[in-house]
């Protein structure tokens, strides 16, 4: 298989003359690389969720969830067959269905908030019983769909050795309810039910589920995580899913600019600084074992993708708190380390730099944020 | 053919004759029999169906959810706190339309925890859009499975089969197990009214807002009174083509003459049987309608059946706290133009597995008929054990335990 490690190495650099922006869809210039072109950018595409729906500007999770079942949709066919989705309650499943409009251009079922695992292994058991090997069955849900309240079903999913692929598009709350906290909610995270208010402002450390882990520990076929800042990465590894049977697992990392006080435009921005920041290991793992990890091109402290969010604002004003930005440093440090992301292990971090102006004060980033970012 | 069989496993022969695609279950007594007969009625080959192990009822109706929205023949069993358990699916899954049929071998709910029969389950789940048959006997409990899959595909609806947990489930008797010729001509495959087609996509589950939601639960409640018709309908059919009476909307048995009617819904049916035979012996003037469909309620049948009746009893192996009877107040809305006329009174009985003996249920009737019945009662209620606890501890306790 391909590993996430060599598919995020920009390809065709030359002489450091091209540069690249959007590392993410690999753009060069203004165009496309062709032999890397998206899915989304094929006139061939699929387009499973279709303009219309409701979503947010800037929304993640609409981002995720269109490559994502375009991708599989894609490699479904490519193997002669098609794909049915399963949605769990929430944003995705809200702003993409209002009777009498849907969103969806393939076959789609919503039954309840927690049950969208189980769900897609009926489907799945019925499809079977059917005889359909042909029509594959991804279900995908929020992190509170997840990682909490569905964290029962999938586990079970997981186990049984069902043949669904699960996606959760992580935005890190309960955005649809109005930006509660979830299982999924960083440490010192300002939501409706971890207000910055008291002595402790935020959501507490120390509790939250790491879930792609957890998948990792029932030993499935795969487990991968990937955020929209890298949308081929995250196509490539929904089909490589899509080529393997049994139960699957891929995390998405989906900001939300209602929910974390970001600007719509920041969107992909703020997924590549939790990745490139340590925050959010990208990484992939098959039966249990970590197979493939996207290395940080340039580390960036925690603090350039705290400041993007109003959730985080608290920890810089009226003064900075630079103790709780040090314990977020350190979760960050930790995941570079669990999983190496440094690429080799005598790399040395690229702090307080010039260039990324990483490290610097909340003021001087006001520049970086309206600016292409470069390589 | 005639078999000396445990109740559980005349159904999941019965169920198993239905050919269902996909079998989901999630133990807890008293249904385990049935879905521990399926599953190795799967894994010997008797039966071609994918038999899912789920880890909790909420996914053991999911999973039949699941399996139901891609055409396939989807059947599980659960019970007491397992219901409760899954409630939120199956209330989905009638606002679907998804025709899953499900056993529930009747059983209190705690705490405190029981695992014995009494019929709170499912009358929790009176209002979930499912059909709910119940069964008086392991006949009519087998009988009514392979009903329940036509009625059921027939108006994509969901059907509840309601068998007393032990008393049917764990009861020998001799049973007519459908035959499997029998019932596949019966029984024709289940054609999906909509299903996940990737050829045909369709949006199952949309959310629906208030200006659509009533009309959507109007076109809901019309469907269940259709329902009426198929439930009746069908078990003329099924009584046509296996040469024996199980099913319809209810059974009355001696109401003619009859000053007293007692309603009453599953096995106990049959001890009221013998009671009103030993009570019509002495000349007391007491008749018998056992509901058969709770859900849809035969409001015009079961008019029929009391129209004799100068006093009904509604006689309830479950209550509602704090209120009295349930199936009483669907009998009230029955005769609110004879209000002046019957008395309607209910006497909650079987609960949690407490054996109704014939003995206390001539006694009772034999009061019915005398006028003698208070509005509430209950059956052999241990008067001395009650007004001991009163005494302690005064009127506003909890539990009984304490």
């Amino acid at each position: 298989m391909t590993t996430s490690t060599t598919a995020t190495t920009a390809p065709q650099q030359s002489e450091g003359r091209t540069r690249f922006y959007q590392v993410g869809s690999f753009a060069v210039g203004n165009r496309l690389l062709p032999e890397v072109r998206s899915l989304q950018s094929s006139r061939e595409r699929n387009n499973t969720l279709t303009s219309g729906h409701r979503a947010c500007q800037g929304c993640g999770e609409a981002l995720g969830a269109r490559y994502v079942l375009d991708a599989a949709t894609a490699a479904a066919e490519q193997a002669g067959g098609s794909l049915v989705t399963v949605n769990a309650t929430g944003c995705l499943e809200v702003f993409s269905s209002p009777y009498p409009e849907s969103a969806w251009r393939l076959p789609w079922l919503h039954s309840l908030f927690g049950n969208a695992p189980a769900v897609a292994t009926g489907v799945a058991a019925g499809l079977r019983a059917k005889g359909r090997d042909d029509i594959r069955v991804v279900a995908q849900g929020g992190d509170g769909g997840t990682v909490d309240i569905g964290f029962g079903c999938l586990s079970g999913m997981f186990e049984r050795g069902d043949d669904v692929l699960y996606v959760c598009y992580d935005n890190q709350a309960y955005m649809n309810t109005g930006v509660q906290r979830s299982g999924a909610t960083p440490p010192a995270v300002r939501t409706a039910t971890t207000q910055a208010v008291g002595d402790a402002p935020g959501n507490v450390f120390g509790q939250g589920k790491d879930v792609p882990r957890i998948a990792m520990a029932h030993e499935i076929p795969y487990v991968a995580t990937a955020t929209v800042a890298d949308l081929h990465d995250l196509e490539r590894k929904v089909a490589y899913a899509m080529s393997l049977h049994g139960p699957r697992y891929i995390h998405v990392f989906v900001p939300c600019p209602l929910g974390w006080g970001s600007k719509s435009s920041h969107t992909v921005r703020i997924a590549r600084l939790a990745v490139e920041s340590g925050l959010f290991p990208v990484f992939e793992a098959e039966h249990g074992e970590v197979t493939g990890v996207s290395p940080i091109r340039r580390q960036v402290p925690v603090e350039d993708y705290l400041v993007l969010q109003r959730r985080y604002a608290h920890l810089f004003r009226p003064t900075r708190d630079e103790q709780t930005i040090a314990r977020i440093q350190a979760i960050a440090d930790r995941n570079i380390r669990r999983y190496g992301l440094l690429g080799h292990p005598d790399a040395v971090p690229v702090l307080n730099d010039e260039v990324t102006g990483a490290a610097s004060t909340l003021g001087a980033r006001a520049d970086l944020n309206d600016a292409p970012k470069e390589d | 053919m005639l078999r000396e069989i445990e109740g559980s496993k005349a159904v999941a022969a019965a169920v198993a004759a239905c050919r269902p695609d996909v079998v989901c279950a999630y133990p807890i007594s008293p249904q385990t029999h049935i879905v521990e007969e399926l599953s190795r009625l799967v894994k010997v080959g008797e039966l071609d169906s994918e038999y899912v192990n789920v880890e909790s009822e909420f996914a053991a109706q999911s999973v039949a959810i699941g399996a139901s929205a891609v055409g396939a023949r989807a059947y599980t069993a659960t019970a007491s706190q397992g219901l409760l358990f899954m409630a939120e699916a199956v209330y989905n899954a009638s606002g679907l339309g998804l025709p899953i049929v499900m056993t529930v071998a009747n059983r209190a709910i705690g705490a405190p925890i029981n695992i014995w029969n009494d019929q709170s389950d499912t009358m929790s789940q009176r209002e979930s859009g499912w059909l709910q048959l119940f069964a008086a006997d392991n006949q009519e409990a087998a009988d009514l499975h392979v009903q329940a899959f036509r009625i059921a595909e027939e108006l994509s609806l969901p059907v509840m089969v309601c068998m007393d947990g032990f008393v049917l489930t764990h009861g020998v008797e001799r049973v007519d197990v459908p035959e499997q010729e029998q019932v596949d001509a019966f029984l024709p495959p289940f054609q999906p009214v909509q299903s996940l087609d990737p050829k045909d996509p369709v949006t199952i589950g949309a959310m629906v807002g208030p200006e659509a939601f009533t009309e959507v639960r109007y076109l809901a409640h019309r469907k269940q009174q259709a329902a009426l018709e198929v439930v009746d309908r069908v078990g003329r059919e099924f009584a046509a083509a296996f040469g024996r009476q199980s099913g319809g909307l209810l059974h009355a048995y001696r109401t003619e003459g009859a000053e007293t009617i007692v309603v009453a819904l599953g096995s106990v049916t049959g001890t009221l049987k013998d009671a009103v035979d030993t009570l019509r012996d002495d000349g007391v003037p007491v008749g018998l309608v056992a509901l058969t469909s709770f859900r849809p309620f035969p409001e015009a049948a079961m008019a029929r059946a009391l129209a004799g009746a100068g006093r009904v009893v509604s006689l309830e192996r479950a209550f509602s706290l704090g209120r009295g009877g349930i199936v009483e107040e669907d009998l009230r809305r029955v005769l609110w133009n004879r209000a002046g006329e019957v008395a309607l009174t209910t006497v909650a009985a079987g609960l949690g597995g407490r054996d109704i003996t014939a003995a206390s249920l001539v006694e009772v009737l034999r009061r019915a008929d005398r006028g003698e019945l208070a509005p509430l009662e209950f059956l052999d209620l241990d008067e001395a054990t009650v007004a001991a606890h009163l005494a302690a501890v005064g009127p506003r306790t909890e539990g009984a335990a304490s």
